[in-house]
């Protein structure tokens, strides 16, 4: 049976927990199909040490391009190396529907001239037709494709498939790079991470979000606070507030921004617009704290404080903390 | 310096959905539309980039039906100074198609820079402009937050989730446009009466073959209605309570 192709995403020599997800997809599609899983990881030298996480999560083959050009994402050489291989014959494609991941596979679609499945939350494969669904509207409308193109590339959303081990022999093998990366028009001269040490938003089982009910930057220690308590959360803001420049634009959830779905999700001092809202409609639990009864965000809140944010949330950090102390 | 934005017109985000009988569309009654957000922010970016220039021309293209006409007008009158008209009466799914379209005319057009949208808030695909890139053999730097175009070269700087990264990449280029970098202006009285004069090329659409086909549109599951468990600091333990037991994530 044709095999199945996994980009496993790296940033910064670290492989990224989207590229565990499109491998743990390529897997449950070789296992119905009986192909084999090729993840491929690329990166500046060293980044094979990751080739045995790929294996434990599905890939029977690991393909890894090493070359000191990939300290930066270097799209074309990327694009031209995924390009050429699948041309050879894969029944599908795995990508992260990340920014990089979304920067990637409509280009190596349009370098084969094919369409491809974009930002997509399920799957199901027949001989020649692969059925999708992908949400569209600021999420508020899913639609289903059907994509004829072989092979069917496709873009994961985050969270459509949680990353499982899968324990494959993990075979490494060297992939060639198809053009000299030197040569390449678009050159990424700098990538740096915002604010280090915390848990990214994708990852977090717990985001405290703020809004512009927080009045003024110095306000946002009470968020972070509230998430220090937890532990395990990350801090996120709405566009109102990373606009203002309270929060950086890496922190802004939505239609614009990151699309999470931690288990709990608190918004405090944040409207709910339809776009915000797009962002985090599959969180498990929503918790809202917001002064206006009238608000939208009570629409969607499983539990809802109207209250002000100043008075509450010190209140909600303690009970937390003796929680979290007493669990 | 040429310049050329590719917008859509999409429904107003605002509004209340309802599926067409059809199952593949949405229902247009009482919908508003505009241009699609990003696309907005496109036209802005290319016609600032004209204006400090104090020369150059911006043209904006648009695949659809009759309608469209009416978006590309706006642009016209945001300060845009010429509009093709891709004619398309019936909707197509696959973004590859469409950028065949749009492809084919921007080919010959000589333009160095053509902007679209990171994404059309509609359809959602993301696809486009790097489809667009491809097809005309030009580097993108897509999703671009910062935008620079000095001596042949374009800077940008493009948010990833939890860091951003700055990029370059010779002219001519296709760049997509993220939030960020400007709002799309209200077109002034003045505008909208120049961009009555302006011209707007009406031409048949040359889409690529069709491999990705809408299939049906659906209504999302609705989350259970929302809950107001209580006011203020008072509400806190219940609140808690509830995080323990109920929702097991405390
Ligand atoms: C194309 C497009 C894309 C967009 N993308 C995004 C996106 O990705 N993410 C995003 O977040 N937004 C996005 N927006 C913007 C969005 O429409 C809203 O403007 C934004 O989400 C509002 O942020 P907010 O809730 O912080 O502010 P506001 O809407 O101003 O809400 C502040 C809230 O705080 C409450 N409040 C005030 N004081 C207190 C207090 N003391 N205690 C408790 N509550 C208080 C108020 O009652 C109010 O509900 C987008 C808009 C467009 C047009
Ligand atoms: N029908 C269309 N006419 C003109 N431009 C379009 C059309 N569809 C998409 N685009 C452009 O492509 C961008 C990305 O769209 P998409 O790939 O569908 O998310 C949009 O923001 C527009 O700039």
């Amino acid at each position: 049976m044709a095999n199945i192709l996994a980009f496993a995403e790296t940033r910064l020599g670290e492989l990224r927990r989207a590229g565990l997800e499109t491998i743990t997809a390529a897997r449950q599609v070789a296992d119905a199909t009986g192909g084999q899983v090729h993840a491929v990881l690329v990166g500046a030298p060293g980044i094979a040490q990751f080739a045995p996480r790929c294996a434990a999560h599905g890939a029977d083959v690991v393909l890894v391009l090493e070359h000191d050009a990939f300290a930066n994402y270097n799209p074309e050489a990327i694009v031209a190396t995924l390009a050429a291989r699948l041309g050879s014959g894969y029944r599908a494609a795995f990508f992260a529907a990340s920014a990089q991941g979304h920067d990637l596979v409509a280009r190596v679609a349009a370098k084969m001239k094919l369409a491809y499945a974009s930002d997509v939350t399920e799957f199901a494969f027949a001989a020649d037709r692969v059925t999708v669904k992908h949400p569209g509207y600021t999420n508020k409308i899913v639609q289903t494709f059907v994509l004829k193109a072989i092979p069917a590339i496709i873009s994961l959303r985050a969270g459509a498939v949680l990353p499982v081990e899968n324990a494959k022999a993990g075979t490494v093998e060297p992939l060639a790079c198809a053009i000299d990366p030197a040569t390449a028009r678009v050159k990424v001269t700098l990538t740096e991470n915002a604010a280090g040490g915390q848990i990214d938003l994708g990852d977090a089982p717990v985001i405290v979000a703020g809004g512009r009910g927080l009045k003024e930057k110095a306000n946002f220690k009470l968020v972070e606070d509230l998430a220090a308590a937890f532990g395990n959360a990350a801090v996120g803001a709405t566009r109102a507030v990373t606009d203002d420049g309270w929060r950086p634009h890496s922190d802004q959830i939505g239609q614009t921004g990151r699309l999470v779905s931690p288990d709990l999700y608190i918004a405090c001092g944040i409207s709910g617009a339809i776009q915000h809202l797009a962002g985090l409609r599959t969180s498990k639990t929503i918790v809202a704290i917001n002064k206006d009864k009238e608000a939208p965000i009570f629409k969607v809140a499983d539990y809802g404080i109207v209250g002000d944010v100043m008075e509450v949330l010190p209140v909600l950090t303690e009970a937390v903390k003796q929680a979290k102390a007493g669990a | 310096m040429k310049l050329a934005v590719c917008v859509k017109r999409v429904p107003d985000m605002e509004g209340r959905f309802k599926i067409a009988s059809s199952g593949v569309a949405i229902d247009e009654a009482g919908l508003k539309y505009d241009m699609s957000d990003f696309d907005g922010y496109a036209a802005e970016v290319a016609i600032q980039i004209t204006e400090k220039l104090g020369a150059g021309e911006v043209t904006i293209i648009s695949l659809g039906p009759d309608v469209v006409q009416e978006t590309l007008r706006k642009a016209l009158s945001m300060g845009a100074h010429r509009a093709v008209h891709l004619k398309q009466d019936t909707p197509v799914s696959d973004g590859l198609a469409i950028a065949t379209a749009l492809a084919a005319e921007l080919k010959d057009g000589g333009y160095d820079l053509v902007l679209l949208g990171r994404m059309a808030v509609d359809t959602q695909n993301r696809s486009t402009g790097a489809f667009v890139a491809e097809l005309l053999g030009v580097p993108i730097i897509s999703a671009i937050s910062k935008l620079e175009v000095e001596n042949g070269v374009v800077k940008a700087r493009r948010e990833l989730e939890g860091a951003y990264e700055l990029v370059e990449c010779p002219l001519p280029a296709v760049v997509t446009i993220d939030e960020g970098i400007a709002r799309a202006r209200y077109p002034s009285l003045k505008g909208i009466m120049a961009a009555k004069k302006k011209p707007m090329d009406i031409k048949p659409a040359q889409l690529g073959a069709i491999t990705y086909q809408l299939e049906k549109l659906e209504l999302p599951a609705e989350r259970a209605a929302g809950r107001i468990i209580g006011e203020g600091k008072d509400a806190v333990p219940e609140l808690v309570r509830l995080l323990k037991e109920e929702a097991k994530v405390l």
